[in-house]
């Protein structure tokens, strides 16, 4: 087992669409989380950027862009990408440099500023770019993709719409008690069924939106937070970050095809649950120990199979585990307590960290109307284009 | 003036009507097949790597799943915006010999009402758009209703 390292601040820009730069999001962001952790930006010894595509150059640099809008000081500077996962990946760069030594102190930021409508690949004729040809030859939105998993638990899991429904309902009247979220209304199941069908069997409200948004960490290692006088900070204890296993048998975005299953017999564990069982591993701990978990509900389907992916019920019964309650407030495991990408709408690689920003509200006992009653260990799930996916393990 | 008919992308399938397939590769060395086609070398992670061939692919598979586009895609796909959209489905299949899932168009006038998951569907040739100089011609799938 790795050792920990100390969440000293968390700060969150409110998701929206404002139509400001990725910049103000992520300083506002990074400001709010020094504050949190009382220590000032010139003695941050890191910055670690999580980039986004959308800014042009600055994007791609986003730890320089971040450490430049709060004033150069001499830090350290990364900047990754991983899709939706660079939030986690900028987190797991952070964490690699605490644990070895090389930083005390890290702040991580990620932003975005989300155009209107369907993402889509960077301009220019690229046909050796798997995103630009999903587009070019089949018109292959983010949504159909969701559509077709949605479609596939219908057949093999008698999942119904009607069950996609109510993930939007339980996370909606949680995003309705978070300051930060874009959507702050509970929607009704007859409101869902009576919006339009985007890509079948998925409708609008079953679908979460894009965003602007920036969230950002400031970590440290133990030894610092004890010399801070912090006694029990909020811990993050595994960050994954690995990739899928050859062959990869479900239709990941962007990919027109599956790799082919002929020569190699696949994992007996696919690719979600792979990144979910490489935390547990890290962690040392399973499924059982969690208090809570906050997952990338890209659509409602989505969040039925991160419950089964992340085992906290057994394959095909992630619809029986929402009808129970076990995933709401007061169940068993409650899931996206902050009321979910349904409720935020996704700032790509701010979205990941925001995640981290409520597992250690809740590990606090912070998160006010939203707080899970004694939480203790969390887990945080997502998955991104190009074999990107990440889950984040958070103790008190 | 008579228009050329260039497939969308080059070396992804070939033939007409009945003699129409789409190409992969296969790895000499281990028989793994990769559509779209892999030219360089064999991803399988155990393979020490032979020569990639090209291979066509079955012609007929299993709906792994299926949606539709029910608003219309961003660009590079291209559309007349003078025109009102035309929702169309798309169709993942399974091809049983080849051990993967590949992803289409269906050929107009197949709704998501017409198809279940486990149905047979084959491969034919299809007009993703036309303009003035040139009809792109792609893979659609469709259902085969025990043809």
């Amino acid at each position: 087992m790795t050792e920990d390292v100390a969440v000293l601040g968390v700060g969150l820009h409110p998701w929206g669409k404002r139509g400001r730069s990725f910049v103000e999001y992520g300083a506002a962001a990074a400001r709010a989380a020094l504050a949190d952790a009382e220590l000032d930006w010139r003695d941050i010894r890191s910055i670690v950027g999580a980039d986004t595509v959308r800014g042009g150059y600055p994007g791609y640099v986003a730890g320089a862009t971040f450490a430049k809008a709060l004033g150069w000081q001499g830090a350290r500077v990364t900047s990754v990408y991983a899709a939706c996962a660079s939030g986690a990946q900028a987190i797991g760069a952070a964490r690699a440099q605490i644990l070895a030594g090389l930083a005390e102190t890290v702040l991580v930021v990620g932003a975005d500023a989300a155009p209107k409508g369907f993402f889509r690949p960077a301009g220019g004729d690229r046909p050796d770019d798997p995103d630009w040809l999903r587009f070019r030859v089949l018109g292959a939105t983010n949504p159909t993709y969701f559509g077709l998993y949605a479609r596939r638990r219908m057949a093999l899991h008698g999942d119904t719409p009607e069950d996609f429904a109510q993930v939007k309902v339980k996370n909606s009247a949680m995003g309705a008690l978070n300051p930060h979220a874009r959507y702050r209304k509970r929607v009704t199941a007859q409101e869902v069924a009576a919006s339009a069908v985007v890509a079948d069997p998925l409708r609008l409200l079953d679908i979460c939106a894009t965003s602007d948004g920036g969230a950002a960490l400031v970590l440290s290692s133990m030894e610092f937070a004890r010399r801070h006088c912090v006694a029990e900070p909020v811990r993050i204890r595994a960050v994954s970050t690995v990739t899928p296993r050859y062959p990869n048998t479900v239709l990941d975005l962007p990919d027109i095809a599956t790799d082919s299953a002929v020569a190699a017999e696949p994992a007996a564990e696919p690719f979600r649950a792979s990144i979910a069982t490489a935390a547990y591993e890290e962690a040392g701990i399973g499924p059982e120990d969690l208090s809570l978990a906050e997952v990338y509900d890209l659509s409602t389907a989505l969040e039925l199979q991160w419950y089964e992916d992340l085992g906290l019920c057994a394959e095909g019964e992630g619809a029986k585990l929402l009808r129970e309650g076990a995933t709401s407030p007061g169940g068993r495991i409650p899931v996206n307590a902050s009321g979910g990408l349904a409720s935020f709408g996704e700032a790509v690689p701010a979205q990941a960290i925001a995640q981290v920003c409520e597992l250690t509200w809740q590990l606090r006992g912070f998160a006010g109307e939203r707080q899970i009653a004694d939480a203790r260990v969390g887990v945080s799930a997502n998955q991104g284009l190009f074999g990107h996916g990440s889950a984040v393990i958070a103790v008190r | 003036m008579s228009r050329t008919r260039t497939p969308v992308v080059a070396g992804w399938f070939i033939g007409d009507g009945d003699g129409f397939r789409l190409l992969g590769t296969r790895c000499s060395a281990c028989a793994s097949v990769f559509f779209p086609r892999e030219d360089a070398h064999c991803r399988n992670p155990a393979c020490p790597g032979g020569d990639l061939k090209e291979v066509p692919l079955s012609r007929r598979g299993r709906v792994w799943s299926y949606t539709d586009s029910r608003y219309r895609p961003p660009s590079p796909y291209v559309t007349d915006p003078e025109l009102p959209w035309e929702p169309y489905t798309l169709i993942a299949v399974e091809l049983a010999a080849e051990g993967l899932v590949v992803l289409g168009q269906a050929v107009p006038g197949v709704t998501v009402g017409d198809l279940a998951v486990g149905m047979e569907v084959e491969v034919v040739p299809g007009v993703l758009h036309e303009d003035a100089e040139t009809v792109w011609t792609t893979w659609q799938w469709r259902p085969t209703r025990g043809r």
